[in-house]
């Protein structure tokens, strides 16, 4: 069981009121229209699936309801940090 | 090979059983093979089985890092079934079901298949439009495949509560008689023991840490034990890993791994003689011959290497087999354990050429792969067997992300492992 400090409750909670939504800092094309299907395709569908440091967007769904990112070790599952949405981590993945 | 038989038990019978036959060798690999498959599960097992067995080709190693069988074979709940929804899917999970109809004869080797009927159930009007239209297609493609109402469901499962009490009531369910549950580990063991008496080498305890690639054509693989080991053509079947291997050929797969988990409670007398699987509520369960009820639960939400799943998800599961089997409440669960499984955006497997040649990747198949291992094997071979893909592998290429022909099997995936 995950114990996950919410940046924007600053406060520490359950897991079940969080939910994962995913890779985090995935930007979206700026001109769709001028992507090939190669590109649009990687920007849909291919993730990052490290075994080790991951950063990842996540939702406090049964709380705030607001999103922020978790840099976490997909090994151990140890949280390294939270951050808010815009902010960039401190500890990196490769 | 020693052939098992009724009479060969009574003959070792008389030498006290001690003279059994080793089930595989334990070699020490060549220096090159015509064909490398990396990962010793049931699909790279039954791999290598049918590269031998239907083409000829005995010059294989298998290369497993641990133990043959012991990742996500070791870990899934058993269930076999094939009412998958789009042609591509139902045509690929059929082609397994035929082979296993006839898997312990072929192996000479028990596999325990047992087609004692899959439930999947539908508590809401959606479930049952969404379990008509999937029957419908199922029968066009000529699986079998019917549609329950709860006095029908009722007759199969009495101990399931089918009333209009519930939470979520049971409105209907899809009813596929010849799905059932297969014993896992003697799926892994009888290919393994198949492919070893063709000549294949199972070589185990042995990581590959490298592709060796010249020109973007594979020639071999780097190991820990054993040095570089040369092959003509090389197939990675290493499920939950799949990312890790593909990022040493260089490219990316749409895949992410998820903690999948499952349980056994302790041993009871049979109640339960089907598969009943639900979408809704989350949950399925089945009765083991020990008599142990198999009950699996849903995925981790988050990315995970860690083999172990979250206690909110067995929590989860636990109340929808005991909202659907009040009977069950006071049974104790003996064991709890995760698995890997690499899924894919469409839920989809991957069983396809790679941007590298003669490196093939049969991966992806996410949280319902036991279900096709000979069937996934048997086209894997053939495609790894004459270089170009089988026509029921073809539409499960990688590319697919890229021009956008993805086969969306959300719904009959679902939690329906």
């Amino acid at each position: 069981m995950f114990h996950i400090y919410c940046p924007h409750c600053a406060e520490y909670r359950e897991e079940e009121e969080f939910h994962a939504k995913g890779q985090a800092h995935i930007a979206r094309p700026l001109d769709p229209e001028a992507c090939s299907d190669k590109e649009w395709g990687e920007y849909l569908f291919f993730r990052k699936n490290p075994r080790g440091l991951h950063h990842e967007l996540w939702v406090h769904a049964a709380g705030c309801r607001k999103f922020f990112n978790m840099t976490r070790d997909t090994q151990t599952y140890e949280i390294k940090e939270v951050y808010k949405i815009g902010e960039q981590p401190s500890v990196v993945a490769e | 090979m020693q052939q098992y038989s009724g009479f060969g038990l009574l003959k070792h019978s008389l030498s006290h059983h001690e003279n059994w036959q080793r089930v595989w060798r334990n070699p020490t690999p060549k220096k090159k093979y015509d064909v490398i498959i990396i990962g010793g599960g049931g699909h790279g097992l039954a791999t290598a089985y049918y590269l031998a067995k239907e083409h000829g080709v005995t010059n294989v190693a298998v290369i497993e890092k641990g133990y043959l069988g012991g990742g996500n074979t070791a870990r899934n709940t058993t269930i076999v079934r094939s009412n998958y929804l789009w042609d591509e899917a139902a045509h690929l999970y059929e082609h397994a079901m035929g082979l296993w109809e006839g898997l312990s004869q072929d192996l000479n080797y028990n596999v325990m298949f047992s087609q004692r009927g899959v439930l999947n159930l539908g508590h809401t009007l959606q479930d049952m439009r969404d379990i008509e239209r999937r029957v419908n297609a199922n029968r066009l493609n000529g699986i079998d495949g019917e549609v329950l109402d709860p006095k029908q469901i009722k007759e199969i499962v009495p101990h399931m509560d089918c009333s209009e009490n519930t939470r979520y009531p049971i409105m209907g369910a899809s009813w596929q008689p010849r799905g059932g549950v297969a014993r896992h580990d003697a799926v892994a063991w009888g290919f393994a023991r198949g492919a070893d008496a063709y000549g294949v080498d199972l070589i185990q305890q042995t990581e590959v840490t490298d592709l060796i690639i010249e020109d973007g054509t594979i020639t071999g693989v780097k190991t820990n034990r054993y040095g570089d080991i040369m092959a003509d053509r090389v197939g990675s079947v290493v499920a939950g890993n799949s990312g890790v291997v593909a990022k040493m050929a260089g490219f990316d797969l749409p895949l992410e791994s998820h903690p999948l988990q499952a349980l056994v409670s302790e041993p009871i007398k049979p109640i339960l003689d089907t598969v009943v699987m639900s979408n809704h509520v989350h949950g399925y369960v089945s009765q083991s011959d020990k008599g142990d009820l198999v009950i699996g639960a849903g995925i981790d939400g988050y990315n995970g290497y860690g083999q172990r799943g979250s206690y909110p998800t067995i929590e989860h599961t636990i109340q929808a087999i005991v909202e659907l089997f009040p009977i069950f409440s006071r049974v104790r669960m003996n064991r709890q354990w995760g698995g890997i499984v690499d899924t894919c955006p469409d839920a989809c497997p991957i069983i396809s050429k790679t941007p590298v040649k003669n490196l093939f990747f049969n991966c992806g198949w996410g949280t319902g792969g036991f279900k096709a291992t000979p069937g996934s094997g048997n086209v894997f071979a053939a495609s790894l067997a004459k270089g170009e893909m089988h026509p029921l592998a073809e539409p499960f290429s990688m590319f697919r992300f890229h021009n956008g022909a993805l086969i969306d099997e959300h719904g009959a995936a679902g939690v329906a492992h």
